[in-house]
Protein backbone atom coordinates (compact mmCIF):
# COMPACT_ATOMS: atom_id res chain seq x y z
CA UNK A 1 0.00 0.00 0.00
CA UNK A 2 3.02 2.28 0.43
CA UNK A 3 5.58 3.02 -2.31
CA UNK A 4 8.35 4.70 -0.36
CA UNK A 5 8.14 3.13 3.07
CA UNK A 6 7.49 -0.28 4.59
CA UNK A 7 4.94 -0.62 7.36
CA UNK A 8 5.22 -3.91 9.21
CA UNK A 9 3.56 -4.73 12.49
CA UNK A 10 4.59 -7.86 14.37
CA UNK A 11 2.56 -8.28 17.54
CA UNK A 12 2.85 -4.95 19.35
CA UNK A 13 5.99 -3.74 17.55
CA UNK A 14 5.58 -1.59 14.46
CA UNK A 15 8.53 -1.18 12.14
CA UNK A 16 8.54 1.69 9.69
CA UNK A 17 11.31 1.51 7.09
CA UNK A 18 12.27 4.38 4.81
CA UNK A 19 12.41 2.52 1.53
CA UNK A 20 14.01 4.42 -1.32
CA UNK A 21 17.40 2.70 -1.14
CA UNK A 22 18.46 3.81 -4.65
CA UNK A 23 18.11 7.43 -3.45
CA UNK A 24 19.62 6.71 -0.01
CA UNK A 25 16.08 7.04 1.37
CA UNK A 26 15.95 10.75 0.56
CA UNK A 27 12.70 12.52 1.40
CA UNK A 28 10.30 13.35 -1.38
CA UNK A 29 6.69 14.50 -1.17
CA UNK A 30 5.40 10.95 -1.48
CA UNK A 31 7.53 9.71 1.39
CA UNK A 32 6.35 12.56 3.63
CA UNK A 33 2.75 11.74 2.80
CA UNK A 34 3.27 8.07 3.54
CA UNK A 35 5.15 8.76 6.76
CA UNK A 36 2.34 11.06 7.88
CA UNK A 37 -0.14 8.29 7.22
CA UNK A 38 2.04 5.72 9.00
CA UNK A 39 2.44 7.88 12.11
CA UNK A 40 -1.31 8.54 12.17
CA UNK A 41 -1.99 4.80 11.96
CA UNK A 42 0.57 4.10 14.66
CA UNK A 43 -1.23 6.57 16.93
CA UNK A 44 -4.67 5.14 16.21
CA UNK A 45 -3.81 1.44 16.39
CA UNK A 46 -4.07 0.33 20.03
CA UNK A 47 -2.25 -2.88 19.17
CA UNK A 48 0.91 -0.90 18.44
CA UNK A 49 2.88 -0.25 21.62
CA UNK A 50 6.33 0.57 20.28
CA UNK A 51 7.73 1.80 16.98
CA UNK A 52 11.04 1.22 15.19
CA UNK A 53 12.07 3.70 12.51
CA UNK A 54 14.88 2.63 10.18
CA UNK A 55 16.15 2.81 6.61
CA UNK A 56 16.44 0.21 3.84
CA UNK A 57 19.83 -0.44 2.25
CA UNK A 58 23.01 1.43 3.05
CA UNK A 59 21.69 4.74 4.37
CA UNK A 60 19.24 5.72 7.08
CA UNK A 61 18.19 8.88 5.27
CA UNK A 62 20.11 11.38 3.20
CA UNK A 63 17.71 14.28 3.79
CA UNK A 64 15.77 16.14 1.12
CA UNK A 65 15.89 14.60 -2.36
CA UNK A 66 17.64 17.45 -4.18
CA UNK A 67 16.50 16.10 -7.51
CA UNK A 68 12.93 16.80 -6.46
CA UNK A 69 13.85 20.38 -5.60
CA UNK A 70 15.46 20.80 -9.02
CA UNK A 71 12.45 19.32 -10.82
CA UNK A 72 9.96 21.44 -8.90
CA UNK A 73 11.56 24.84 -8.34
CA UNK A 74 8.17 26.49 -7.77
CA UNK A 75 7.56 25.02 -4.33
CA UNK A 76 9.35 27.24 -1.84
CA UNK A 77 11.64 25.64 0.71
CA UNK A 78 9.51 27.12 3.48
CA UNK A 79 6.39 25.51 2.02
CA UNK A 80 8.13 22.15 1.85
CA UNK A 81 9.04 22.41 5.52
CA UNK A 82 5.72 23.68 6.77
CA UNK A 83 3.67 21.25 4.74
CA UNK A 84 5.81 18.10 4.84
CA UNK A 85 8.66 18.02 7.31
CA UNK A 86 7.39 19.95 10.31
CA UNK A 87 4.07 18.13 10.78
CA UNK A 88 5.86 14.77 10.70
CA UNK A 89 8.35 15.86 13.36
CA UNK A 90 5.39 16.89 15.52
CA UNK A 91 3.74 13.52 14.85
CA UNK A 92 6.81 11.69 16.16
CA UNK A 93 6.99 13.92 19.22
CA UNK A 94 3.27 13.67 19.92
CA UNK A 95 2.94 9.94 19.29
CA UNK A 96 2.27 8.57 22.78
CA UNK A 97 4.36 5.48 22.15
CA UNK A 98 8.13 5.06 22.19
CA UNK A 99 9.81 5.65 18.82
CA UNK A 100 13.19 3.93 18.50
CA UNK A 101 15.39 5.01 15.65
CA UNK A 102 17.60 2.24 14.28
CA UNK A 103 20.17 4.36 12.46
CA UNK A 104 21.56 1.88 9.96
CA UNK A 105 23.75 4.19 7.89
CA UNK A 106 24.23 7.79 6.87
CA UNK A 107 21.85 10.24 8.52
CA UNK A 108 22.34 13.53 6.75
CA UNK A 109 20.50 16.85 6.93
CA UNK A 110 16.82 16.35 7.64
CA UNK A 111 17.58 12.62 7.96
CA UNK A 112 19.67 13.40 11.01
CA UNK A 113 16.96 15.75 12.26
CA UNK A 114 14.38 12.97 12.01
CA UNK A 115 16.63 10.61 13.98
CA UNK A 116 17.03 13.28 16.68
CA UNK A 117 13.24 13.60 16.95
CA UNK A 118 12.94 9.95 17.99
CA UNK A 119 12.88 8.90 21.65
CA UNK A 120 15.82 6.52 21.48
CA UNK A 121 18.57 6.46 18.89
CA UNK A 122 20.47 3.22 18.34
CA UNK A 123 23.26 3.46 15.78
CA UNK A 124 25.21 0.93 13.79
CA UNK A 125 28.95 1.31 14.30
CA UNK A 126 29.15 2.26 10.60
CA UNK A 127 26.93 5.31 10.97
CA UNK A 128 27.91 8.77 9.85
CA UNK A 129 25.80 11.75 10.77
CA UNK A 130 26.05 15.24 9.42
CA UNK A 131 24.24 18.54 9.43
CA UNK A 132 24.80 18.80 5.70
CA UNK A 133 22.68 21.90 5.22
CA UNK A 134 25.52 24.43 5.36
CA UNK A 135 27.34 22.55 2.60
CA UNK A 136 24.66 23.74 0.18
CA UNK A 137 24.28 27.15 1.82
CA UNK A 138 21.27 26.40 4.03
CA UNK A 139 20.46 26.40 7.73
CA UNK A 140 19.66 23.19 9.63
CA UNK A 141 15.92 22.51 9.66
CA UNK A 142 13.36 19.87 10.64
CA UNK A 143 14.04 20.70 14.29
CA UNK A 144 17.82 20.47 14.39
CA UNK A 145 18.36 24.07 15.51
CA UNK A 146 16.03 23.34 18.43
CA UNK A 147 17.30 19.97 19.50
CA UNK A 148 21.06 20.33 18.96
CA UNK A 149 21.79 23.21 21.34
CA UNK A 150 19.74 21.34 23.95
CA UNK A 151 21.79 18.20 23.43
CA UNK A 152 25.19 19.71 22.87
CA UNK A 153 25.15 23.22 24.26
CA UNK A 154 25.41 26.24 21.98
CA UNK A 155 29.05 26.03 20.99
CA UNK A 156 29.23 22.40 19.96
CA UNK A 157 25.91 22.77 18.13
CA UNK A 158 27.33 25.76 16.28
CA UNK A 159 30.47 23.87 15.34
CA UNK A 160 28.56 20.89 13.98
CA UNK A 161 26.00 22.96 12.12
CA UNK A 162 28.46 25.46 10.69
CA UNK A 163 31.00 22.92 9.42
CA UNK A 164 28.58 20.29 8.15
CA UNK A 165 31.32 17.78 8.91
CA UNK A 166 30.70 14.06 9.17
CA UNK A 167 30.42 12.67 12.68
CA UNK A 168 31.29 9.00 13.11
CA UNK A 169 29.40 6.69 15.41
CA UNK A 170 31.85 6.82 18.26
CA UNK A 171 31.88 10.62 18.41
CA UNK A 172 28.09 10.67 18.05
CA UNK A 173 27.85 8.49 21.15
CA UNK A 174 30.26 10.68 23.07
CA UNK A 175 28.29 13.79 22.11
CA UNK A 176 24.98 12.19 23.09
CA UNK A 177 23.68 12.29 19.53
CA UNK A 178 22.96 8.57 19.83
CA UNK A 179 22.14 6.46 22.87
CA UNK A 180 23.95 3.29 21.92
CA UNK A 181 26.27 1.91 19.25
CA UNK A 182 26.00 -1.72 18.19
CA UNK A 183 27.78 -3.87 15.62
CA UNK A 184 26.24 -3.32 12.19
CA UNK A 185 24.91 -6.87 11.88
CA UNK A 186 23.44 -6.65 15.39
CA UNK A 187 21.44 -3.46 14.85
CA UNK A 188 18.23 -5.12 13.75
CA UNK A 189 18.11 -7.73 16.51
CA UNK A 190 19.20 -5.22 19.16
CA UNK A 191 16.51 -2.68 18.31
CA UNK A 192 13.88 -5.38 17.94
CA UNK A 193 14.68 -6.66 21.40
CA UNK A 194 14.52 -3.15 22.80
CA UNK A 195 11.24 -2.43 21.01
CA UNK A 196 9.80 -5.72 22.26
CA UNK A 197 10.70 -4.76 25.80
CA UNK A 198 8.94 -1.42 25.36
CA UNK A 199 5.95 -3.19 23.84
CA UNK A 200 5.20 -4.72 27.23
CA UNK A 201 5.76 -1.46 29.13
CA UNK A 202 2.84 0.52 30.59
CA UNK A 203 2.24 2.39 27.32
CA UNK A 204 0.08 5.13 28.85
CA UNK A 205 2.90 5.97 31.24
CA UNK A 206 5.41 6.05 28.37
CA UNK A 207 3.07 8.39 26.49
CA UNK A 208 2.74 10.63 29.53
CA UNK A 209 6.53 10.68 29.93
CA UNK A 210 6.83 11.96 26.36
CA UNK A 211 4.15 14.56 26.97
CA UNK A 212 5.77 15.84 30.14
CA UNK A 213 9.30 15.90 28.71
CA UNK A 214 8.10 17.61 25.53
CA UNK A 215 6.60 20.30 27.67
CA UNK A 216 9.51 20.63 30.07
CA UNK A 217 11.62 22.81 27.82
CA UNK A 218 8.87 25.39 27.53
CA UNK A 219 7.57 25.76 31.07
CA UNK A 220 8.69 26.79 34.55
CA UNK A 221 9.35 24.27 37.32
CA UNK A 222 6.09 25.33 38.93
CA UNK A 223 4.12 24.56 35.77
CA UNK A 224 5.97 21.28 35.30
CA UNK A 225 5.12 20.23 38.87
CA UNK A 226 1.49 21.05 38.28
CA UNK A 227 1.46 19.16 34.99
CA UNK A 228 2.97 16.10 36.67
CA UNK A 229 0.09 16.17 39.14
CA UNK A 230 -2.46 16.11 36.31
CA UNK A 231 -0.68 13.26 34.55
CA UNK A 232 -0.32 11.27 37.75
CA UNK A 233 -4.06 11.52 38.33
CA UNK A 234 -4.74 10.31 34.81
CA UNK A 235 -2.31 7.39 35.11
CA UNK A 236 -3.63 6.56 38.56
CA UNK A 237 -6.83 5.47 36.84
CA UNK A 238 -5.22 3.10 34.35
CA UNK A 239 -5.38 -0.70 34.51
CA UNK A 240 -1.60 -0.79 34.22
CA UNK A 241 -1.19 1.24 37.40
CA UNK A 242 -3.43 -1.16 39.31
CA UNK A 243 -1.51 -4.10 37.84
CA UNK A 244 1.84 -2.46 38.66
CA UNK A 245 0.88 -1.92 42.28
CA UNK A 246 -0.55 -5.45 42.66
CA UNK A 247 2.54 -6.98 41.09
CA UNK A 248 4.76 -4.97 43.42
CA UNK A 249 2.79 -6.06 46.48
CA UNK A 250 2.69 -9.66 45.32
CA UNK A 251 6.39 -9.58 44.48
CA UNK A 252 5.86 -10.72 40.89
CA UNK A 253 6.51 -9.26 37.42
CA UNK A 254 3.74 -6.96 36.21
CA UNK A 255 1.82 -7.86 33.09
CA UNK A 256 1.08 -4.48 31.51
CA UNK A 257 -1.62 -4.22 28.84
CA UNK A 258 -1.09 -0.66 27.68
CA UNK A 259 -4.45 0.39 29.11
CA UNK B 1 -38.54 20.56 31.44
CA UNK B 2 -37.38 21.02 27.89
CA UNK B 3 -37.16 17.75 25.97
CA UNK B 4 -33.58 17.27 24.87
CA UNK B 5 -32.71 16.16 21.33
CA UNK B 6 -29.41 17.92 20.82
CA UNK B 7 -28.18 18.16 24.38
CA UNK B 8 -27.43 15.89 27.27
CA UNK B 9 -27.75 17.01 30.86
CA UNK B 10 -26.04 15.66 33.95
CA UNK B 11 -26.58 16.84 37.49
CA UNK B 12 -24.12 16.32 40.29
CA UNK B 13 -25.12 17.94 43.55
CA UNK B 14 -25.13 21.69 43.09
CA UNK B 15 -23.72 21.69 39.59
CA UNK B 16 -25.16 20.77 36.21
CA UNK B 17 -23.21 19.83 33.09
CA UNK B 18 -24.79 20.52 29.72
CA UNK B 19 -23.33 18.58 26.77
CA UNK B 20 -23.78 19.85 23.23
CA UNK B 21 -24.65 16.61 21.50
CA UNK B 22 -24.69 16.47 17.72
CA UNK B 23 -21.51 14.37 17.48
CA UNK B 24 -21.78 13.62 13.76
CA UNK B 25 -21.96 17.34 12.98
CA UNK B 26 -19.15 18.17 15.44
CA UNK B 27 -21.85 19.81 17.56
CA UNK B 28 -22.65 22.44 14.91
CA UNK B 29 -25.10 24.88 16.44
CA UNK B 30 -28.34 24.71 14.50
CA UNK B 31 -31.30 26.83 15.53
CA UNK B 32 -33.14 23.97 17.22
CA UNK B 33 -30.08 23.18 19.33
CA UNK B 34 -29.76 26.81 20.33
CA UNK B 35 -33.46 26.93 21.30
CA UNK B 36 -32.95 23.89 23.47
CA UNK B 37 -29.74 25.23 24.93
CA UNK B 38 -31.15 28.61 25.88
CA UNK B 39 -34.26 27.05 27.41
CA UNK B 40 -32.20 24.49 29.35
CA UNK B 41 -29.74 27.06 30.65
CA UNK B 42 -32.59 29.30 31.79
CA UNK B 43 -34.27 26.40 33.56
CA UNK B 44 -31.02 25.60 35.36
CA UNK B 45 -30.58 29.28 36.14
CA UNK B 46 -33.97 29.26 37.84
CA UNK B 47 -33.36 25.97 39.65
CA UNK B 48 -32.48 26.67 43.29
CA UNK B 49 -30.63 23.37 43.61
CA UNK B 50 -28.10 24.40 40.96
CA UNK B 51 -25.36 26.90 41.73
CA UNK B 52 -22.99 26.60 38.76
CA UNK B 53 -23.26 25.26 35.22
CA UNK B 54 -20.65 23.61 32.99
CA UNK B 55 -21.15 23.77 29.22
CA UNK B 56 -19.21 21.30 27.10
CA UNK B 57 -19.17 19.31 23.87
CA UNK B 58 -17.11 16.17 23.42
CA UNK B 59 -13.41 15.45 22.91
CA UNK B 60 -13.42 16.15 19.18
CA UNK B 61 -15.35 19.37 19.31
CA UNK B 62 -16.86 21.87 21.67
CA UNK B 63 -18.78 23.17 18.67
CA UNK B 64 -17.49 23.49 15.13
CA UNK B 65 -19.66 26.49 14.26
CA UNK B 66 -23.15 27.39 13.18
CA UNK B 67 -25.11 25.11 10.90
CA UNK B 68 -24.19 26.57 7.49
CA UNK B 69 -26.88 24.57 5.68
CA UNK B 70 -29.56 26.47 7.58
CA UNK B 71 -28.47 29.87 6.37
CA UNK B 72 -26.77 29.28 3.03
CA UNK B 73 -29.82 30.32 1.03
CA UNK B 74 -31.20 33.06 3.28
CA UNK B 75 -31.11 36.70 2.15
CA UNK B 76 -30.54 39.62 4.47
CA UNK B 77 -34.27 40.33 4.91
CA UNK B 78 -34.76 36.73 5.95
CA UNK B 79 -31.80 36.93 8.36
CA UNK B 80 -33.19 40.15 9.87
CA UNK B 81 -36.56 38.52 10.25
CA UNK B 82 -35.06 35.46 11.93
CA UNK B 83 -32.73 37.56 14.07
CA UNK B 84 -31.41 34.22 15.28
CA UNK B 85 -28.69 35.69 17.45
CA UNK B 86 -31.15 37.67 19.59
CA UNK B 87 -31.74 34.61 21.74
CA UNK B 88 -28.00 34.30 22.44
CA UNK B 89 -28.43 37.42 24.60
CA UNK B 90 -30.35 35.27 27.04
CA UNK B 91 -27.16 33.29 27.70
CA UNK B 92 -25.39 36.54 28.46
CA UNK B 93 -28.09 37.34 31.00
CA UNK B 94 -27.79 34.14 33.05
CA UNK B 95 -27.25 34.86 36.73
CA UNK B 96 -25.35 31.73 37.61
CA UNK B 97 -21.73 31.14 36.67
CA UNK B 98 -21.32 29.33 33.37
CA UNK B 99 -18.04 27.50 32.76
CA UNK B 100 -17.05 26.20 29.32
CA UNK B 101 -15.06 22.95 29.14
CA UNK B 102 -13.51 22.94 25.67
CA UNK B 103 -11.73 20.19 23.75
CA UNK B 104 -11.12 20.01 20.01
CA UNK B 105 -12.77 22.64 17.80
CA UNK B 106 -14.31 25.82 19.12
CA UNK B 107 -14.90 27.56 15.83
CA UNK B 108 -17.15 30.34 14.59
CA UNK B 109 -20.38 30.13 16.58
CA UNK B 110 -18.66 27.56 18.82
CA UNK B 111 -15.95 30.04 19.77
CA UNK B 112 -18.60 32.73 20.23
CA UNK B 113 -20.68 30.48 22.47
CA UNK B 114 -17.57 29.72 24.50
CA UNK B 115 -16.95 33.46 24.89
CA UNK B 116 -20.47 33.83 26.28
CA UNK B 117 -19.32 31.69 29.21
CA UNK B 118 -17.78 33.25 32.31
CA UNK B 119 -14.71 31.01 32.44
CA UNK B 120 -13.08 28.49 30.14
CA UNK B 121 -11.09 25.34 30.89
CA UNK B 122 -9.48 24.02 27.71
CA UNK B 123 -7.84 20.74 26.79
CA UNK B 124 -4.42 20.73 25.15
CA UNK B 125 -6.11 19.68 21.92
CA UNK B 126 -8.44 22.69 21.75
CA UNK B 127 -8.41 24.94 18.70
CA UNK B 128 -10.10 28.29 18.44
CA UNK B 129 -11.03 30.40 15.46
CA UNK B 130 -13.50 32.67 13.72
CA UNK B 131 -13.31 31.26 10.17
CA UNK B 132 -16.48 32.98 8.87
CA UNK B 133 -14.41 35.18 6.53
CA UNK B 134 -13.51 32.11 4.52
CA UNK B 135 -17.14 31.62 3.55
CA UNK B 136 -17.73 35.25 2.67
CA UNK B 137 -19.28 36.44 5.93
CA UNK B 138 -18.16 37.52 9.40
CA UNK B 139 -18.83 36.56 13.00
CA UNK B 140 -22.37 37.47 14.03
CA UNK B 141 -22.78 36.26 17.61
CA UNK B 142 -20.29 38.47 19.35
CA UNK B 143 -17.07 37.17 17.78
CA UNK B 144 -15.77 40.54 16.63
CA UNK B 145 -16.68 42.17 19.95
CA UNK B 146 -15.79 39.67 22.66
CA UNK B 147 -12.64 38.46 20.91
CA UNK B 148 -11.37 42.01 20.49
CA UNK B 149 -12.15 42.82 24.10
CA UNK B 150 -10.29 39.72 25.29
CA UNK B 151 -7.24 39.36 23.04
CA UNK B 152 -6.84 42.93 21.79
CA UNK B 153 -7.43 44.59 18.42
CA UNK B 154 -4.41 43.38 16.42
CA UNK B 155 -4.84 39.71 17.34
CA UNK B 156 -8.60 39.76 16.94
CA UNK B 157 -8.24 41.48 13.58
CA UNK B 158 -5.89 38.81 12.26
CA UNK B 159 -8.10 35.99 13.46
CA UNK B 160 -11.27 37.56 12.07
CA UNK B 161 -9.76 38.67 8.73
CA UNK B 162 -7.82 35.48 7.96
CA UNK B 163 -9.95 32.87 9.73
CA UNK B 164 -6.78 31.23 11.07
CA UNK B 165 -7.08 29.01 14.13
CA UNK B 166 -5.06 29.31 17.29
CA UNK B 167 -4.06 26.45 19.59
CA UNK B 168 -4.73 26.01 23.27
CA UNK B 169 -1.39 27.37 24.43
CA UNK B 170 -1.83 30.54 22.38
CA UNK B 171 -5.37 30.94 23.69
CA UNK B 172 -4.08 30.65 27.24
CA UNK B 173 -1.31 33.19 26.63
CA UNK B 174 -3.85 35.59 25.10
CA UNK B 175 -6.30 35.27 27.99
CA UNK B 176 -9.04 33.61 25.98
CA UNK B 177 -9.10 30.66 28.39
CA UNK B 178 -8.37 30.32 32.11
CA UNK B 179 -6.06 27.34 31.74
CA UNK B 180 -5.07 24.44 29.57
CA UNK B 181 -5.03 20.92 31.00
CA UNK B 182 -4.51 17.43 29.55
CA UNK B 183 -7.38 16.20 27.39
CA UNK B 184 -8.28 13.47 29.87
CA UNK B 185 -9.21 15.95 32.58
CA UNK B 186 -10.56 19.14 30.96
CA UNK B 187 -14.13 18.29 31.86
CA UNK B 188 -13.45 17.15 35.42
CA UNK B 189 -11.31 20.25 35.99
CA UNK B 190 -14.19 22.45 34.82
CA UNK B 191 -16.56 20.52 37.08
CA UNK B 192 -14.18 20.91 40.02
CA UNK B 193 -14.14 24.65 39.42
CA UNK B 194 -17.94 24.65 39.30
CA UNK B 195 -18.11 22.71 42.59
CA UNK B 196 -15.69 25.13 44.18
CA UNK B 197 -17.83 28.12 43.19
CA UNK B 198 -21.00 26.26 44.20
CA UNK B 199 -19.76 26.29 47.78
CA UNK B 200 -19.68 30.08 47.95
CA UNK B 201 -22.62 32.20 48.95
CA UNK B 202 -24.93 32.13 45.92
CA UNK B 203 -26.00 35.71 46.52
CA UNK B 204 -22.42 36.93 46.62
CA UNK B 205 -21.57 34.88 43.51
CA UNK B 206 -24.50 36.34 41.63
CA UNK B 207 -23.74 39.94 42.51
CA UNK B 208 -20.02 39.48 41.89
CA UNK B 209 -20.64 37.95 38.46
CA UNK B 210 -22.97 40.83 37.66
CA UNK B 211 -20.30 43.33 38.67
CA UNK B 212 -17.56 41.70 36.55
CA UNK B 213 -19.93 41.64 33.58
CA UNK B 214 -20.78 45.31 34.16
CA UNK B 215 -17.17 46.06 33.37
CA UNK B 216 -16.81 43.51 30.56
CA UNK B 217 -20.05 44.46 28.87
CA UNK B 218 -19.76 48.23 29.00
CA UNK B 219 -19.23 49.34 25.39
CA UNK B 220 -19.92 45.74 24.35
CA UNK B 221 -23.65 45.97 23.79
CA UNK B 222 -23.61 48.64 21.07
CA UNK B 223 -20.92 46.67 19.30
CA UNK B 224 -22.93 43.46 19.46
CA UNK B 225 -25.87 45.08 17.72
CA UNK B 226 -23.64 46.67 15.14
CA UNK B 227 -21.97 43.37 14.39
CA UNK B 228 -25.26 41.54 14.11
CA UNK B 229 -26.59 44.08 11.56
CA UNK B 230 -23.42 43.80 9.49
CA UNK B 231 -23.62 40.03 9.60
CA UNK B 232 -27.22 40.05 8.34
CA UNK B 233 -26.29 42.62 5.69
CA UNK B 234 -23.73 40.25 4.19
CA UNK B 235 -26.53 37.90 3.24
CA UNK B 236 -27.42 40.24 0.39
CA UNK B 237 -24.03 39.57 -1.27
CA UNK B 238 -23.09 37.05 -3.93
CA UNK B 239 -19.93 36.32 -1.97
CA UNK B 240 -21.94 34.97 0.96
CA UNK B 241 -23.89 32.65 -1.38
CA UNK B 242 -20.71 31.52 -3.10
CA UNK B 243 -18.79 31.16 0.17
CA UNK B 244 -21.39 29.00 1.86
CA UNK B 245 -22.08 26.97 -1.26
CA UNK B 246 -18.35 26.33 -1.66
CA UNK B 247 -18.20 25.25 2.00
CA UNK B 248 -21.07 22.81 1.52
CA UNK B 249 -19.45 21.45 -1.66
CA UNK B 250 -16.06 21.30 0.11
CA UNK B 251 -14.27 23.42 -2.50
CA UNK B 252 -12.40 26.74 -2.24
CA UNK B 253 -14.62 29.79 -2.63
CA UNK B 254 -14.15 32.34 -5.42
CA UNK B 255 -15.04 35.80 -4.19
CA UNK B 256 -15.91 38.61 -6.62
CA UNK B 257 -16.71 41.39 -4.18
CA UNK B 258 -20.35 41.48 -5.27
Amino acid sequence: MYETILYERTDAVLKITLNRPDRFNAFNAQMHKELADAFKNAAKDDEVRSVILTGAGKAFCSGQDLKEVKDDPNTSLADRLRKNYNPNIMRVRELEKPVICAINGVAAGAGMSLAMACDLRIASEQVTMLQAFVNVGLVPDTGSTWVLPRLLGYHKAFEICSTGRPIKAEEALKLNLVDEIVAHDQLESFTLELATKYASAPTKAIGAIKRALNKASAVSLEEALDYEAYLQDILGQTEDYREGVSAFNEKRKPNFKGR
Amino acid sequence: MTTLHYLKLERDGAIATVFLHRPKQLNALNMALMDELVATLEELDNDDAIRAIVLTGDQRAFAAGADIMEMADADSTEMLRRDQFAKWDRIRKLKKPLIAAVSGFALGGGCELMMHCDMVIASETAQFGQPEIKIGVMPGAGGTQRLTRTVGKARAMEMVLTGKFIGAKQAEAWGLVNRVVPVEVYLTEAQKLAHEIAQMSPVAVRLAKEAVLKNYESFLLDGLEFERKNFYLLFSTEDQKEGMQAFIEKRPAKFTGK
